[in-house]
């Protein structure tokens, strides 16, 4: 079940790496733009994307993430883009690559472009939240200029998310139990559903009342007071210059040529 | 309809990021400016009781398949737009960070199609007007379900419109279109019925539920939200014009680094023209200007090329799509004042 892996990531957030103990704003300062830079290449650009994947890479082995749940991740995901994606070599025959006896049309070639982007730009998503954790990440939002009511409500979500969701799956199983895999119709969907959102109301009354009583006012307060110090400055100048550099020249091409 | 990084242009998402950042700023001021600060624990139970609701499947009659509800109209029912549209905007955030639903970049892109539409257009426009405060009745599901579908036709619509104007894909705006729209009308079917069913049995148990919302007092209240749109669709026909239709030459150039000729022996004329000026949307650093630079130390030439015969048919079919959906609203509204006239 796909709501088990949520918690897996953000666990992540939790691990002990030099990329962990980074400023959660200069990560993801360094993450949007990289998702850019990525995104301004043209369609058919190819060689240039592959150093980003260095980028990744490295981060993946500093952070000591573990491979496997991110690569499924990234596979769960990947149906939409593909999809799209695939129209491509149906409609572009421009044939602009000739290797060996084989023709390759410009639909292939931009088809793979958006499968690289893809990877990139959703891998890079992933490493921050495995770097970083949501509660960070919030607290980064915040001091980032987000309204802090959008935030304290997203960090709501974020933590009933497992309650609600451990609810639903009680229901569901429940209802399966007495009635097996039959499907619901609208009224009874409408009984099970409202009945899970009146518990959910219910216990955001709850939450709010204990809440009040320990003093809430509509803020969260957060413990850890981290400055932004030298480290996560020359973080964010190193990534983004590397960046500007692998936007400028195509160093695949530039090694491939030194290599020639 | 949730959109990837990999097939928006940066200029798309940067326009849209900035509307949807807009509207939340301007939404988290609304909910502040009602003193209703006890939302925000409410609000973000109701963010994740939407992922727990799209664990339960309703069967769609008739298809053997099953939907579930992707939330919005509901929010927006429970909460009013404003806080409604926040925690949309929160359960993108979390799909998109925790299953890489959609991509951060495309973030505002898919705050846009599926926040805007249900909590500024649907609800407000079609929804209140049409089921006031009744719930459970055919008037109330009939509301509920022309409001799921124009929402999520107008939502599957942007995302056609960001799609292929980014450029990404070969995938033509019409067949997109075609492909993206009856969906989710089938969609937007089961939506609206679902939203229904839910409103109509907890309206039923517990109706003080319905009144939580912060609904605006007076529908005067949304216009900066709809001046704000406004801006935002001439911003992206215009500005998005401009990048569409500079230097058509990316391929040509393409070409040359691979072939060292300029064309090939048999360029399919059309669509080699069509292929080129679609790829140099994507592009917002033009780099073949960065590598002559050093060299020839020559001004990037006009780009974008800021004319203003390019960007009008970007805005004429911006004010056209902003048309229609000020039409239907407009009609709902007159449908519904004049059945209150026959009915009171």
């Amino acid at each position: 079940m796909r709501w088990l892996d949520v918690g897996q990531i953000d666990d992540m957030g939790r691990m002990n790496s030099p990329i962990h103990h980074l400023d959660a704003r200069a990560k993801l300062i360094v993450t949007l733009a990289f998702i850019v830079v990525v995104m301004s290449f043209d369609r058919y650009a190819i060689s240039a994307l592959t150093p980003f994947f260095l980028f990744l890479a490295v981060l993946i082995a500093a952070a000591r993430l573990p491979m496997a749940p991110l690569l499924r991740k990234l596979l769960l995901a990947a149906p939409f883009a593909v999809l799209v994606g695939a129209f491509n070599p149906f409609f572009d025959h421009q044939p602009v690559l000739q290797i060996g006896g084989w023709t390759i049309s410009g639909g292939w070639i931009s088809f793979t472009n958006i499968l690289l982007r893809f990877v990139l730009t959703v891998g890079a998503a992933l490493v921050l939240l495995a770097t970083t954790g949501m509660y960070r990440l919030c607290a980064a939002l915040e001091q980032l200029g987000v309204p802090p009511i959008f935030v304290t409500q997203l960090l709501f979500l974020y933590r009933y998310l497992f309650v609600i969701s451990d609810e639903g799956a009680q229901m569901v199983r429940s209802v399966r139990m007495r009635s097996g895999v039959r499907g619901l119709s609208f009224r009874e969907y409408g009984g099970l559903v409202g009945h899970l959102l009146m518990r959910s109301l219910d216990r955001a009354e709850r939450v709010h009342q204990a809440m009040l009583t320990r003093g809430f006012d509509g803020n969260i307060r957060r413990l850890d007071s981290r400055r932004f110090g030298l480290s996560d400055a020359l973080f964010l100048i190193f990534c983004l210059s590397v960046f500007i550099v692998a936007r400028s020249w195509n160093l695949a091409e530039h090694l491939g040529r030194l290599l020639n | 309809m949730h959109m990837a990084d990999a097939l928006i242009s940066p200029t798309m998402g940067g326009t849209l990021w900035a509307a949807s950042a807009g509207l939340i700023a301007y939404c988290a001021r609304k909910v502040r400016a009602s003193a209703a600060e006890h939302l925000t624990p409410l609000m973000g139970v109701l963010g994740a009781f939407i992922f727990a609701s799209q664990m339960i499947n309703v069967a769609i009659p008739g298809t053997g398949s099953s939907g579930h509800l992707s939330g919005g109209l509901i929010l927006a029912i429970l909460l009013g737009p404003y806080a409604a549209f926040l925690v949309i905007a929160s359960v993108l955030v979390v799909q998109a960070l925790f299953f890489a639903d959609g991509g951060l970049l495309a973030l505002g892109c898919n705050i846009f199609n599926m926040g805007f539409f249900a909590a500024f257009v649907a609800y407000p426009l079609i929804y209140r007007p049409l089921a006031r405060d009744e719930y459970n009745t055919p008037r109330a599901w009939g509301a509920s379900l022309l409001a799921a579908i124009v929402a999520l036709q107008l939502g599957a619509f942007g995302v056609v419109l960001e799609t292929t104007m980014s450029g990404i894909t070969d995938l033509a705006f019409s067949s997109f279109a075609l492909l993206m729209q009856p969906i989710h009308l089938g969609i937007g079917l089961v939506e609206g019925l679902a939203t229904a069913a839910v409103v109509a049995f907890v309206g039923n148990a517990r109706p003080e539920v319905l009144s939580v919302r912060l609904a605006p007092t007076r529908s005067r209240s949304l216009r900066p939200v709809y001046i704000g749109l406004i801006a935002v669709t001439v911003l992206i026909g215009g500005v998005a014009s401009w990048f569409a239709s500079t230097r058509p030459d990316g391929l040509e150039w393409s070409l040359e680094k691979i072939t060292g000729e300029t064309e090939l022996a048999a360029p399919a004329e059309g669509a080699h023209d069509r292929l080129a000026a679609i790829q140099e949307r994507s592009a917002i650093m033009p780099d073949y200007d960065f590598k002559s630079a050093p060299a020839e130390g020559e001004e990037s030439p006009n780009w974008p090329a800021v004319g203003a015969g390019t960007s009008v048919s970007g805005i004429v079919g911006g004010a056209m799509t902003m048309g229609i959906a000020i039409l239907i609203g407009l009609a709902v509204r007159m449908g519904a004042r004049s059945r209150e006239r026959t009915v009171g």
